[in-house]
């Protein structure tokens, strides 16, 4: 027995600021006081304030150290783990009150949330089963393979609502009725772990933190459409991700959990890792399947859909990781309290992971139907340096920029696509008026043109015009006329590329221009960028109020661009400067503005 | 991004070759193989000439243009050598709206390459990339394994400094 158990955040953000350097110290630390047998230091997943990174939390008082220094640790090992006197001082602010502490779900950060998904992460040691077990792990499966028939299960996920996390939203129970209908002598589950929306990281953080939940819904699908082998592909960008979930299923194979004869029931099923190299559109089905099969990840038109010829040809079920992390906990307390989570046609919860301009960046769960306001403003903490919200981008480069207007809106997947963008797999970025929303735009069509895989024309050849346009429009070189064009073609791609990566290729731009049509008239108008991002547009200009005449900038201008008498304000020659920043960087006025 | 048949010359080593074709007799029985040996090859050799994924071709008996057409498709494979010092930077969008980009653009300034390119020295290589998860530390940068968060434009030249001598 332990007096006191250390938990320290070992997801991805935490480790990249330094966490394993801090267990390293704290476990020096602890030997040095003689402490090791009575504190117990645990490497969890994800705690989800990944802005306070490191995190580390002290049972049983709960006590929450954020941004933890390695030169914190012998403060913290001998005045609260050997004395017991909380270092206040080094707590997360938020979490201390008077003369006491405020548990963390009292915080703002956690208070509105609703952990379903992420229930284990940040609390188990995703590194051994055990720990999984003691928090119901592996009694959905004993209670599927002993009490209730495959139908049943499907029925029972039907019931639920559940429907799919990674992007599109198709309901779960469906899908996996469709794969259970055809007949054959051997059926396939994946599991979609290429989470390839940039800055969305919530599937590596399940697999990170709670690997075995994965497996366990994973050997629920199995039994529930007949089928005996189960694959992840998973990025190999995620190396945590990948270790963690190896020794998950090697240690639920040497328990019993995989392979032949499940709890003694005659049900087989074992799972394989199938690594991503690095392609957006492997996150599409049919496109994921080719990849396991070992070809170019190029989608495949449907029908036939994977349910009747998937993977290798065989029926297929194909869900994300999100989505699995739901089943388990659906089968032991029923559908019907999952169904109770969430707007009319959205159960349950969603994880975002939130970034961008926001205070507190990182991982969070909260009901479907919690409006994007409560989680900006409230759980997110507001924007940084008291700048003004401007759009929320979801849904990556399949989705859109949702504006200020809309903050009110409760989101769930109808409520998204209604307002032009999507849910996708939960990416949430929050933007300000620093922003240009030309520039994002151009930003999301780089990419698509990027990993277009140019199987179909309209993606391959459609998506880089476009990319051109909106290249012309953030130089000032476009004309009213090519907005219309932009959205023509936008149309055009929607409607005629293959798979849902092409068909959803045009989102950013098309919900930008909806919401943000001045800042492009703006642009292609008066060739002005009001948010002083697109560099063509911009110019330096010195503020002769605050100008003090030092010649700093005169003598650090790469082209000789700036000219004037010490101790008198200087000026920019507009035809020589090259906007390159180096005055502005160099001024210790703040003389040098740019608009 | 540039991935196009590299210049240099093949250096491959015998135990190299013997490691390759090692790892191909143990896999070449599984289903969709050829991906998962070619992420072992470029463990192996670090990237993937045209020399390896001949190797991997008649190893597995089928067409080069097929281990070709898998090798240019995923950004992963490589094939030409990385740096010794491989400098990914975050261009996700989180990152990239907290000015990733500019950090990316500084970087090809003071090493004087493009995104894809390695320095002639072979010291630094520089790529962009989606994503590492660590986007509450944006914007981000990687070399090798080592992350840089929080990064300014202005703070290239300190990081940099670190491994010029080394």
């Amino acid at each position: 027995m332990y007096r006191s158990h250390v938990l320290v955040c070992g997801g991805t953000g935490c480790t990249s600021s330094g966490s394993a350097q801090i267990i390293d110290t704290l476990e020096k630390e602890l030997k040095r006081n003689g402490l090791e047998n009575e504190i117990k230091v645990i490497k969890t997943g994800c705690f989800g304030l990944c802005a306070l990174g490191p995190i580390m939390v002290v049972y049983p008082e709960g006590a929450f150290y954020s941004m933890v220094r390695p030169e914190d640790i012998p403060e913290i090992v001998s005045e609260h783990l050997l004395k017991g006197r909380i270092v206040t001082r080094l707590l997360y602010q938020e979490t201390v009150e008077a003369d006491t502490i405020k548990s963390l779900n009292h915080t703002d950060f956690y208070r509105k949330q609703m952990r379903v998904a992420l229930k284990n992460c940040g609390v188990i040691d995703p590194e051994n089963i055990n720990e999984y077990i003691a928090y119901d792990g592996y009694q959905a499966l004993g209670k599927v393979l002993t009490e209730m028939a495959p139908a049943e299960v499907i029925e029972e996920i039907k019931k639920s609502g559940l429907r799919g996390r990674g992007g599109a939203g198709f309901p779960t129970g469906l899908k996996w009725s469709f794969a259970a209908k055809y007949e054959d002598d051997q059926k396939y589950v994946c599991c979609n772990a290429d989470e390839g929306d940039p800055g969305a990281f919530m599937d590596r953080s399940i697999l990170e933190g709670d690997p075995n939940v994965v497996i366990e819904a994973m050997a629920i699908a199995g039994y529930a459409i007949g089928a005996s082998q189960g694959y992840v592909y998973i990025r190999a960008e995620y190396p945590i991700a990948v270790k963690r979930l190896t020794i998950a299923i090697n240690e639920a194979r040497e328990m019993g959990f995989l392979g032949k004869d499940i709890f003694g029931t005659g049900f087989d099923f074992d799972l394989d890792i199938r690594l991503g190299a690095g392609a957006f559109v492997c996150g599409e089905e049919t496109a994921l399947m080719t990849s396991i099969e070992g070809h170019r990840g190029e989608p495949r038109p449907r029908p036939p859909f994977p349910a009747e010829k998937g993977l290798f040809q065989k029926p297929s079920v194909l869900n994300n990781v999100e989505t699995y992390a739901n089943i388990p906990q659906i089968i032991l307390k029923g559908a019907d309290w999952f169904n109770q989570i969430g707007t009319e046609k959205s159960k349950g919860t969603k994880v975002f992971a939130l970034g961008g301009k926001i205070n507190n960046t990182g991982l969070v769960e909260v009901p479907m139907g919690t409006t994007l306001r409560t989680i900006v403003e409230e759980i997110g903490g507001g924007i940084p340096g008291g700048k003004k919200f401007k759009a929320a981008q979801t849904g990556g480069p399949s989705g859109g920029c949702i504006p200020a207007e809309h903050l009110d809106v409760p989101i769930d997947y109808d409520n998204l696509l209604a307002i032009g963008s999507m849910m996708g797999s939960g990416g949430l970025i929050v933007m300000d008026e620093d922003t240009c929303m030309v520039d994002i735009a151009k930003f999301f069509l780089e990419f698509t043109v990027d990993e277009s895989c140019g199987k179909c024309t309209p993606c391959r050849i459609g998506t880089k015009r476009m990319y051109e346009i909106l290249d012309k429009i953030s130089k000032g070189k476009a004309h009213v006329e090519d907005l219309d064009r932009l959205d023509k073609l936008a149309q055009y791609i929607k409607d005629n590329a293959l798979c849902g990566l092409g068909q959803t290729a045009p989102n950013p731009v098309l919900s930008t221009i909806r919401y943000f049509r001045d800042e492009y008239l703006a642009h292609i108008v008066d060739k002005r960028c009001p948010a002083g991002v697109c560099k063509e547009l911009m110019n330096y200009y010195i503020d002769e109020q605050k100008c003090k005449g030092c010649t700093l900038c005169a003598r650090n201008c790469p082209v000789g661009a700036i000219s004037g008498n010490i101790k008198e304000p200087h000026i920019i020659d507009r035809s020589k400067c090259i906007k390159c920043g180096a005055c502005m960087e160099k001024c210790k006025f703040g003389a040098i503005e740019k608009h | 991004m540039a991935n196009t048949i590299s210049s240099l010359k093949f250096s491959g080593t015998k135990e190299q070759e013997a490691q390759l074709m090692a790892v191909i007799d143990e896999l070449r029985s599984q289903k969709g193989a050829l991906m998962p040996i070619m992420q072992k090859a470029q463990e192996i050799y670090g990237y993937l000439p045209i020399e390896v994924q001949q190797m991997i071709a008649d190893g597995l008996g089928i067409p080069l243009e097929e281990v070709y057409g898998v090798a240019t498709f995923y950004a992963q494979f490589a094939l030409n050598p990385k740096g010794r010092y491989k400098i990914s930077v975050c261009l996700g969008t989180a990152c990239y709206v907290k000015g990733s980009g500019e950090v990316y653009e500084r970087l090809m300034e003071t090493l004087g390459i493009k995104g894809g390119e390695c320095t002639p020295d072979g010291k630094f290589s520089l790529e962009a990339c989606r994503c590492v998860g660590a986007c509450g530390l944006a914007p981000v940068m990687m070399i090798n394994d080592e992350v840089y968060g929080r990064l300014k434009p202005e703070d290239i030249d300190d990081v940099l400094a670190k491994y010029k001598n080394r």
